[in-house]
């Protein structure tokens, strides 16, 4: 009685939040699939009538023509992958020592640490993507530097390459792997450490049988958040990429902006949808195993 | 004799976050025997776990010097170290099972796992723990924590066990089951213990050595009984035990005994070996040293507390001056606001030669 009386309210409680979802998430989902199997309209939007083949071209059977294989989308798919990967993992170690030597730190100079990382967050995306390009264009600061103290004979060739995309996307998702990371070092236990290293264990032992388990629910939890938006970014590679730094974002940009394919938008923005849903849940079935009973 | 464990003018100073300067270790000269149970016991802030974690690794020593078995302990890391550390929160490792946590030493040192399960069966046996080894740390209750922690910590046979105020987080009666317990096993064990606590009826029960400390220096070093009966000051007296102190001058020595004299005029019977007639001196008495009967020092009872077979009683004494703590056994009639005697054998007196 009691517990139905419980969830009456508890659903009640919950009414905003399932509308809120339902609105500005669960219903653009259901839009986006529909119009997935739609044809595109003339001057953007859709026809009415089902057309499947916009999955066919993605996998590489343009126009439902077997015979000509092309798998172009699957190669930038599986690039935006591969970059998402890259970032996950220099931005988890570039961020994991530093969480470490910032939990270290006082308490005035961890503050001061935090405001420094989350002050990017306060000045717009694009103008610091800018300001990458005038570092490492051609006769930009690095190649200038690089230049003068004669490290190099001639300019790096480094914007509108990979290289420029993969940086400006850790560049970008640093703080979102170090907050995670950050509270997952602080919340380690130190007695636990000092127990391992009485125990006989050395410093790798010790961080490989206490430290990394520990932090691990951090680790996944940054790289998850870093690795969802980055498959799917298209400012970054819009603004540092060329040709071979294009991701399956700006192929979804384009649908709905230059080429007037919604439906090939809408069906590419679903593969990316589908990709991402089996990392997370991956993940989370790998934390759950982990995590154990804790 | 050489002992097991040689400290030498032990010093550590922390600075605090005000600037200033802390003796935490404040020349601490420590020797403890191959299989001695030796209790650090202290106020809180005295430099008890930073002296553990001296002998541990975990904090360096300013000067002085550390021996295990004639070999210096203080170049080795923590990880080098023949000591192992039962330590207050029990730092048990939480996404391990009981098992592998028990048997962490060996599975760092390379022990094979048919070797290692056996250990640590019998290791769980030991600590009353048989067939719980599947288990999560969290779904153990605070005792049987303890006990894992216990168990983790003397698997490898270390020849010095450190236990930092173990057993403070556990409720009375296990806490004096667990006294017993360790105890046993450290005879068991044949190794040597060194017990934090802050608990002077702990330090009492299980000790072989008590170390008196107090903010960064050893007070004193003996045996329970030596501790308790001869305390070398007032501190040691006031913090071991109930105690009533007379300070006193001598009116007269006749024979074995002499007579002396607080400021108020109680009268005390003293030892009268070494006493010489106007020094100054401070009387030690016990709770239990008081009999209460027809003679002795008048006064009234001011609170009677029972517990259980003694009777606790505050005494007003009549010429004035602080009360007095007794303890009656009898325990029969004493209400607030009798008149009582109290009379003492002038052996019981512990004499300070300090006022
Ligand atoms: N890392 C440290 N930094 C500064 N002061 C410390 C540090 N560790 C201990 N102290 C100080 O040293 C003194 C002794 O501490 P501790 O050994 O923990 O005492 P106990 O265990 O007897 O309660 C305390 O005053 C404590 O504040
Ligand atoms: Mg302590």
């Amino acid at each position: 009685m009691a517990m139905r009386r419980q969830s009456v309210v508890l659903g009640m409680l919950l009414t905003p939040v399932t509308l809120f979802l339902g609105v500005f998430f669960l219903l653009p989902l259901c839009i986006i699939a529909v119009f997935s199997f739609l044809s595109p309209g003339l001057y953007g939007g859709v026809e009415w009538s089902f057309y499947h083949w916009n999955y066919g071209r993605i996998f590489g059977w343009a126009d439902g023509i077997i015979e000509i294989y092309e798998p172009i989308y699957l190669q930038i798919l599986f690039r935006s992958l591969s970059f998402a990967a890259l970032t996950v993992g220099l931005t988890l170690i570039l961020c994991y020592p530093v969480a470490f030597w910032v939990s270290r730190l006082s308490e005035r100079w961890r503050l001061v640490f935090m405001f420094l990382i989350t002050l990017p967050f306060f000045s717009s995306l694009i103008v610091r993507l800018y300001a990458w390009l005038l570092i490492l264009k051609p006769s930009g600061l690095l190649n200038t530097v690089l230049l003068s103290i004669g490290a190099i004979s001639e300019p790096l060739e480094i914007l509108y390459t990979p290289t420029a995309v993969v940086l400006g996307m850790v560049y970008v998702m640093v703080p979102f792997m170090f907050l995670p990371l950050y509270s997952a070092v602080d919340n380690l236990d130190r007695a636990q450490i000092e127990a391992s290293l009485d125990l006989g264990a050395n410093r790798l032992q010790t961080f490989l049988k206490v430290v990394l388990p520990q932090t691990l629910p951090g680790i996944m939890g940054g790289a998850v958040i870093v690795f969802i938006p980055s498959v799917g970014n298209f400012v970054v590679p819009d603004v540092l990429g060329g040709a071979k730094g294009l991701m399956i974002g700006n192929l979804v940009e384009q649908q709905f902006l230059s080429s007037r394919n919604w439906p090939f938008g809408s069906a590419l923005s679903m593969i990316i949808m589908a990709v991402v849903l089996t990392v997370l849940l991956i993940s989370a079935s790998r934390a759950r195993k982990a995590g154990g009973h804790a | 004799m050489t002992h097991l464990l040689e400290i030498r003018n032990a010093r550590r100073t922390f600075i605090t976050p005000e600037g200033g300067h802390l003796a935490a270790l404040d020349g601490i000269n420590l020797d403890v025997g191959a299989n001695e149970f030796v209790t650090l016991l202290g106020p809180s802030g005295c430099g008890k776990t930073t002296l553990l974690r001296a002998i541990s690794g975990f904090e360096t020593l300013d000067s002085g010097t550390m021996t295990l078995g004639g070999a210096d302990l203080t170049a080795l890391p923590p990880f080098r170290r023949p000591v192992n550390t039962v330590f207050q929160s029990y730092a048990l490792f939480g996404h391990m099972t009981v098992a592998r946590n028990v048997g962490y030493a060996l599975e760092v040192a390379g022990v094979g796992k048919a070797s290692r399960e056996a250990q640590v069966a019998e290791a769980l046996e030991k600590v009353g723990l048989a067939g719980m080894g599947a288990r999560r740390p969290s779904q153990l209750s605070g005792g049987q924590r303890q006990r894992v922690a216990l168990a983790r910590s003397i698997i490898a046979k270390p020849r010095l066990l450190l236990l930092d105020e173990p057993l403070s987080a556990l409720d009375r009666n296990l806490r004096q089951q667990m006294q017993l317990e360790l105890k046993t096993l450290q005879h068991a064990l044949g190794i040597a213990f060194i017990f934090v606590t802050h608990d002077q009826e702990e330090a009492l029960t299980m000790s072989d050595r008590i170390v008196v400390m107090r903010s960064g220096h050893i007070e004193q070093i003996g045996t329970p009984r030596e501790i308790y009966r001869h305390p070398k000051n007032r501190f040691v007296a006031e913090f071991i035990g109930e105690t009533n102190l007379f300070p006193v001058t001598i009116d007269r020595v006749d024979g074995e005994t002499a007579l002396a004299r607080t400021a108020e005029g109680v009268e005390m019977h003293l030892p009268s070996a070494g006493r010489k007639p106007g020094e100054q001196v401070t009387a030690i008495l016990r709770p239990a040293d008081f009999n209460l009967g027809p003679t002795g020092i008048p006064g009234t009872v001011t609170r009677a507390v029972y517990l259980g077979s003694d009777l606790y009683l505050f005494v007003q004494p009549q010429a004035g001056g602080p009360e007095i703590r007794v303890i009656s056994r009898d325990g029969a009639g004493f209400d607030e606001g009798a008149a009582v005697h109290l009379a003492h054998d002038p052996a019981r007196v512990h004499v300070l030669e300090a006022a």
